[in-house]
């Protein structure tokens, strides 16, 4: 383990099988702490269900999954957000009716009860965060807009806030950029960059430009097993990685 | 206060519509009716209780029950059994085998009042249980379904034989429940009796300030961060569930509150009424209470309410008129709201702009808007007061 990068999360064996369908077998993955950790890997390789497995969407049907040394397989999914893992999907999800504010205001983490949620105030400090998260990402001047009128690129940009909102230790990406402009990527790379100082992310993504630009790790699956991990130079010259992926 | 009264109310046209309509419910209503009229209007706002449940649970939250019957039927015979307990003293029952039981258990050859009656003997143990018995029962069976994440179609299936199987159950036990014809024949509420028309006045009266206060709490819930959860609920769900809430918790909470409030809405039906039976809480009046909600409008606390009063006005003048057609032109009127105004009446009201609060201007509008035909099939369901 790195003394300056101890992992964070620690899965070991993971696996799910669907009705003996083995989407993901024998997964092991270290996520080291402020680092940004992409996925790659071919179409039904495994890699949105592993994301799936973390966030506890899917349940695991073997193997452990460790946050900072706490079994996490098996909660519900609310007590693994509360833990401090966040989780973006590959469509924005977004609450379209409401504004951008109010958007990022409900992914505050205070009140999530029932009660909390009654007593619930718009204090200064929590419209203060979510200014300061908006301002993060892009969307200073569109507080007041609806969420469903923004473009392709500020609705992943908004949910990428949301979970800013929440200041989770461990953010998961799932395709960030996808269908986004070259601009847009550009600006999702700093911002992952950026937002990767204080916490740890994974992102999921095909884009391998991107993944260039933004990667300290790689994991390459393919069929729901581990193909190659290292650094982005080593993993786009191990033949195996070649043939499966980036060859085709 | 000023800060409560804008939790409430978000903009100034809609205090005036609730306003207006209490002005309505309190001061012309009594004026205009005569009180067997009056008394009517009093036994649909019961209705309305269920109603504001409904905007909350099927409207806000996305969750449709076609049981809500049961939580109505639950408080309602909760208040009736204290009533009738009261009205079986022995000495009016001396005729009876058993005197000082109620009537229907004598005729059934019971001895002895069951053991789950002794409590209703109580009126402070009654009102909490008509308060009580519903939300707990309601949040029994949501927090098991929820859980598993039963809903859509199913929740509303299950919930509607769960309709079925409470109406059959106090159908089949005569003895204990007065089966299909009910517990009747309730005169008094402590010595006060309740058939006067002085107690309709005040009953109805009573009934008007606690719908109010029943959809000022709704509002309140609605206005909140809560009301903007069970929005995100309906809309997204899996987006709330990964922000850390927990969203089988919190549909369980509305749909137990949706059913205390219906259970209210019973117990005042009783009173006004003066019995309860199988009848009212089936199926049919479970599916006629989302119809009347869906008229007015789901998502409109005051929608769901004059929804209420339209439709039973409606069916006691049309029913009266042509008993035949009468279930088809309601069947006819709910198909409708569907397909052209899925927000109900109350959807249709908004969609006039009230910028300047000029009655004459805003009637203007509403007949011109009213005589073209609806062009759009559907709307998605905005988000409004």
């Amino acid at each position: 383990m790195n003394i300056d990068h101890p992992n964070v999360l620690e899965v070991e064996d993971l696996g799910v099988s669907f009705d003996g369908f083995k989407a993901v077998d024998g997964f092991n993955f270290y996520l080291a702490q402020n680092h940004v950790h992409v996925i790659i890997g071919p179409n039904g390789a495994g890699k949105t269900t592993v994301l799936d497995l973390i966030c506890g969407k899917t349940l695991a049907t073997a193997g452990s999954i460790k946050f900072k040394g706490k079994e996490l397989r098996g909660s519900r999914e609310y007590r693994i957000v509360r833990a401090g893992i966040g989780r973006k999907f590959q469509n924005p999800s977004i609450y379209e009716n409401l504004t951008v504010f109010e958007n990022l205001e409900l992914s505050h983490p205070t009140g999530r009860g029932v009660i909390g949620c009654l007593m619930f105030r718009r204090t200064a400090s929590i419209k203060q965060q979510c200014e300061d998260v908006a301002a993060q990402i892009g969307l200073s001047d569109r507080l007041d807009t609806e969420a469903g009128i923004l473009s392709h690129g500020q609705k992943q940009w908004l949910e990428i806030g949301m979970l800013l909102m929440q200041d989770p230790e461990i953010i998961m990406l799932d395709e960030p950029v996808a269908g986004m402009s070259v601009r847009e990527r550009t600006q999702t790379a700093t911002l992952i960059r950026k937002i990767s100082k204080d916490r740890s992310v994974i992102v999921i993504e095909h884009d391998m430009e991107f993944v260039r630009e933004i990667a300290d790790r790689v994991t390459v699956m393919h069929l729901g097993k581990i193909l190659a991990e290292g650094s982005m130079e080593k993993v786009s010259n191990d033949p195996k990685v070649i043939e499966v992926y980036i060859g085709h | 206060m000023q800060l409560l009264f804008k939790t409430l109310f978000k903009t100034r046209g809609e205090a005036l519509a609730f306003g207006g309509f209490l002005l309505l419910l309190l001061v012309i209503l009594p004026l205009a009716l005569p009180v067997f009229r009056l008394n009517l209007v009093g036994k649909y706002l019961t209705f309305g209780f269920v109603a504001v449940g409904l905007v909350l649970l099927w409207g806000r939250c996305g969750i449709l029950s076609l049981g809500q019957g049961v939580f109505f039927g639950l408080g309602g015979y909760c208040m009736a059994m204290f009533l009738k307990l009261e009205a079986s003293d022995p000495i009016t029952t001396a005729i009876q085998s058993t005197p000082g039981i109620p009537d229907f258990m004598d005729w059934n050859q019971l001895t002895k009042l069951p053991l789950f009656w002794e409590p209703f003997k109580s009126l402070p143990f009654t009102i909490f249980a008509v308060f009580i018995l519903p939300a707990a029962v309601a949040f029994i069976i949501g927090w098991a379904m929820f859980r598993r994440r039963v809903g859509g179609v199913y929740f509303a299936i299950i919930t509607q034989s769960l309709a079925l199987i409470f109406s059959l159950g106090i159908d089949g036990n005569q003895g204990f429940t007065g089966g299909r014809n009910g517990i009747t024949d309730l005169r008094t509420l402590c010595g006060w009796d309740i058939r006067s028309e002085n107690a309709q006045y005040i009953l109805y009266f009573a009934c008007v300030v606690l719908l109010f206060t029943v959809a000022m709490g709704a509002k309140y819930i609605i206005n909140t961060r809560l009301g903007r959860v069970l929005v995100a609920i309906r809309d997204r769900e899996d987006r709330v569930r990964f922000s850390g809430y927990d969203v089988a918790m919190i549909r369980a909470f509305i749909f137990s509150f949706a059913a205390m409030i219906s259970g209210l809405g019973g117990a005042l039906f009783v009173l006004q009424v003066g019995f309860m039976s199988p009848s009212i809480i089936g199926i049919v009046p479970s599916i006629e209470m989302v119809i009347f909600t869906a008229v007015g409008g789901r998502l409109s606390v005051l929608g769901a309410i004059l929804g209420c009063l339209i439709v039973n006005f409606g069916k006691t003048t049309f029913s009266e008129a042509y008993p035949d057609l009468w279930l088809y032109l309601m069947g006819g009127t709910f198909i409708s709201v569907v397909m052209f105004f899925p927000n109900g009446l109350a959807g249709l009201i908004e969609k006039i702009p009230t910028s300047k609060e000029n009655y004459q201007a805003l009637f203007a509008r509403f007949k011109k808007t009213a005589s073209t035909p609806p062009t759009q099939k559907s709307t998605p369901i905005t988000d409004e007061h």
